[in-house]
């Protein structure tokens, strides 16, 4: 803030408090003969007496004046006058996470020393990790961490991006960018029912042979890159395993080829910037320890 | 039956746009209302959410903070100012077209906001969602009403202006600029515009709208109702004049820095939150002054709350009004604020005010004016206006139960941590834990919309010119 709005909110502030504490001491009246007394007005009837001002709510108004006052010397308030104290609220914020690190961050580090393996059936670190699950994943993974449409389920051995603890950890760290391109335009109508056939055959399901043996030739072509010649998909890419019946868009004829004439993108958030390392540690170990 | 008639038209004053925006008050509440129960169900059986994008939570919530504040609360104040600013200056309003403008206008508002909220065509600032063709018409019916109300001020046939009347040019004179300033958008198409405000700056002007929006539209305004209502029912004196000048002055000098409190814990710079605090805290004795000078306006009346519920509706909304005038700037205080933020407390707290203060006294107000507006000595039924007096305290007292209830458990359940340093709670447990309050809000919020049916009912059956009122009870006519 500059110094010309800096004293226009200190002097904007002075005035209202110095123009109402004006007002409530100049009708202040010791004068009891006003009481009872009506001032000779009359509107429709109604009149009005001049009482004095209630003596309880006189002495509560001076003192909230008195409070306003005392705490904008103390808390900053009056433009950039920072406050006796030096008082903010990040300075706040950051003192109460310094404290809560020093009285949990020594038995959390003990644990960040500890392999993933070793630690995943720890039962202080499940309920330390189904805790810290509850609160940052479970609102797209589910409570159960059984996923749901467009997100992974992660009670199977089935992983988009590997389900090593290294693996594990770097999803959370980073977050993940899943793309699957949109083929509508290059495979054309019959294409995508084609390929469509072919993918379903891939986990055994019953399809047109003809049809599939035309929707090979567009797999080979377009899909093996990612997905693999055999469709078992590849975890440096995220490209799901198309092979062993789990779809994490839907399995269904019309699911499969919206998926191929749309394109699909998921995405993991990146949790570096929320969670530190020694929690990254212990989720992973959670997560590592749902399929163990 | 002629009689009667001459009765309807008063000689001097224009009795039909108060009349218009008196029934248009009730048609209005029920309405409002109705979506508030509906809303609230939806939270206890989120299966009530159908699969019509129309009547989502989401579109309908606004739906009903706009029908209850504005429709409702609105068309309670254009009746109550266009009556008092009339009878208190002695002086006709200066324009019956102009009054009948507001009328239909102010309609129109209200049903382009019923039309384009549900469709999901929104500003998406909070009372303020209506899109900028809508904002332009409310300007213009503003303006109207403003020019009504200040050119009969001027005319005015006695040489005061009562105190009631300064609450009301307050209260249109501080919306004028809130409005404007609050809306001020870049349309982009018919329906579709985005506020000139970017980031923190446009949060802070949206509070400062929305926090005045209480503090001006249902405060000053609804202080101006009292003012006049209380000392007309109770037939008694105002209890202070001074008090009325100190009270009005630091009220509407305090209210309008009190929005930083809604930012509390955000990206609000310290210094505004600062200043939104103590000026909260300042507030409290301006607004109790208002209470004071209602209640201690029937000393050497209180034996009339036994017999007139007339009387009740008014005196138990200044309970309810001294009652959220301090829980308001209680909440208002860092400490207090990191427990409340983000709950079903505030919630309550809103209705803390919206039902027990501003409903039950406009309430009150049109049951002493309905009479006047259709030229009969007294409502239909005096039983009924105690009925409805009852179910209006108890459904009030319900709903804000529940939800402060629901409120400080859902503050302690997110902050509550585990011996590891994990929370103990996530998110949806604190949810599943309020349904038990949930359903309380329904049965609360249920109650008092039942009530504002039977006051349609007695309406009706006060202005049919067939019934006659039914005989007074037995303890009015023994006092």
């Amino acid at each position: 803030m500059t110094s010309f709005w800096s004293m226009w909110v200190i002097v904007l502030t002075a005035i209202t408090i110095i123009l109402v504490t004006w007002v409530l001491f100049a009708n202040r009246t010791q004068d009891q003969n006003t009481e009872g007394n009506t001032t000779g007005h009359v509107y429709d009837g109604i009149e009005e007496y001049n009482n004095p001002l209630p003596a309880w709510w006189f002495m509560m108004f001076v003192i909230t004046i008195i409070f306003a006052i005392g705490y904008l010397i103390v808390y900053p308030g009056m433009g950039n006058y920072p406050g006796v104290l030096g008082w903010t609220q990040i300075d706040q914020h950051d003192r109460e996470v310094a404290a809560a690190d020093a009285k949990f961050r020594d038995m959390r580090d003990r644990y960040l020393a500890l392999p993933v393996e070793e630690i995943a059936t720890d039962p202080a670190v499940r309920k330390m990790g189904m805790r810290m699950f509850s609160n940052n994943c479970a609102q797209c993974h589910g409570s159960d961490a059984k996923g749901a449409y467009g997100f992974p389920n992660l009670t199977d051995d089935d992983w988009l991006y590997g389900g090593t603890p290294e693996a594990i950890k770097a999803t959370l760290i980073n977050g993940r960018m899943a793309a699957m391109p949109a083929w509508g335009s290059i495979l054309g109508d019959q294409g995508i029912t084609e390929t469509t056939a072919y993918v379903q055959s891939l986990s055994g399901r019953d399809v047109d042979d003809g049809m599939a043996k035309a929707g090979e030739k567009h797999y080979q072509t377009y899909c093996a890159a990612c997905h693999g010649a055999d469709g078992k998909g590849n975890h440096a890419l995220g490209a799901p395993n198309l092979a062993n019946g789990i779809w994490l868009y839907g399995g269904s004829t019309e699911q499969i080829s919206h998926t191929l004439r749309a394109g699909r993108n998921g995405v993991m958030p990146a949790f570096n910037d929320t969670l530190s390392e020694d929690k990254i540690h212990i989720l992973t170990a959670y997560v590592y320890g749902l399929t163990q | 039956m002629s009689e009667l008639n001459s009765a309807l038209e008063h000689p001097t004053y224009n009795y039909k746009v108060v009349r218009q925006f008196a029934i248009m008050t009730v048609v209005w509440g029920i309405v409002g209302m109705l979506v508030g129960v509906i809303i609230a169900a939806q939270l206890a059986w989120p299966q009530l959410n159908p699969g019509l994008e129309w009547l989502h939570f989401g579109r309908l919530r606004p739906l009903h903070t706009n029908a209850v504040i504005f429709a409702f609360g609105g068309c309670a104040l254009f009746a109550t100012s266009y009556y008092i600013v009339q009878r208190t200056t002695q002086a006709r309003l200066i324009s019956d077209k102009l009054a009948a403008f507001t009328f239909w206008g102010w309609q129109a508002v209200i049903v382009s906001a019923a039309i384009t909220l549900p469709l999901g065509l929104t500003s998406s600032k909070e009372y303020a969602e209506l899109e900028w063709p809508i904002d332009i018409l409310i300007t213009i019916v503003w303006v109207s009403y403003a020019v009504v109300f200040f050119g009969t001020l001027v005319k005015r046939k006695v040489k005061h202006i009562y105190v009631a009347n300064w609450f009301l040019g307050s209260f249109i004179i501080a919306v004028a600029i809130l409005h404007l300033l609050n809306s001020a958008a870049i349309p982009v198409s018919a329906f579709k515009s985005y506020s000139v405000y970017a980031g923190t700056v446009d949060a802070m002007v949206q509070w400062w709208y929305g926090h005045n929006a209480v503090g001006f539209f249902l405060t000053a305004g609804f202080l101006g109702m009292m003012y006049y209502f209380v000392p007309k029912q109770a037939e008694r004196p105002v209890y202070s004049y001074r008090l009325s000048i100190v009270h009005f002055w630091a009220l509407v000098a305090v209210y309008i820095w009190a929005g930083p409190h809604h930012l509390h814990y955000t990206a609000l710079p310290d210094w505004a939150q600062s200043l939104g605090m103590v000026m909260s805290l300042i507030l409290l004795a301006p607004s109790w002054g208002g209470m004071i000078n209602g209640m201690m306006t029937l000393s050497g009346a209180w034996h009339k709350l036994r017999t007139d519920p007339i009387l009740r509706f008014l005196v138990v909304s200044l309970s309810f009004y001294g009652m959220s005038t301090f829980e308001g700037p209680m909440m208002s205080i860092k400490t207090v604020n990191a427990l409340s933020h983000y709950t079903d407390w505030t919630i309550g707290h809103v209705h803390s005010g919206a039902l027990g203060w501003v409903a039950m006294i406009s309430i009150g107000s049109l049951y002493h004016l309905f009479p006047i507006l259709f030229g009969r000595e007294r409502m239909y039924s005096t039983d009924l206006i105690n009925v409805h007096f009852w179910m209006s305290t108890i459904g009030t007292v319900l709903y804000i139960a529940a939800l402060w209830v629901n409120g400080i458990m859902q503050g302690l359940m997110w902050r509550a941590y585990n011996q590891d340093g994990t929370l103990t709670y996530n998110f949806v447990e604190s949810v599943a834990a309020s349904y038990p309050g949930y359903v309380v809000r329904v049965l609360g919020g249920t109650i008092f919309f039942a009530g504002m049916l039977v006051m349609a009912y007695n309406v009706y059956m006060t202005a049919r010119k067939d019934v006659e009122a039914q005989p007074a009870p037995a303890a009015a006519s023994a006092a």
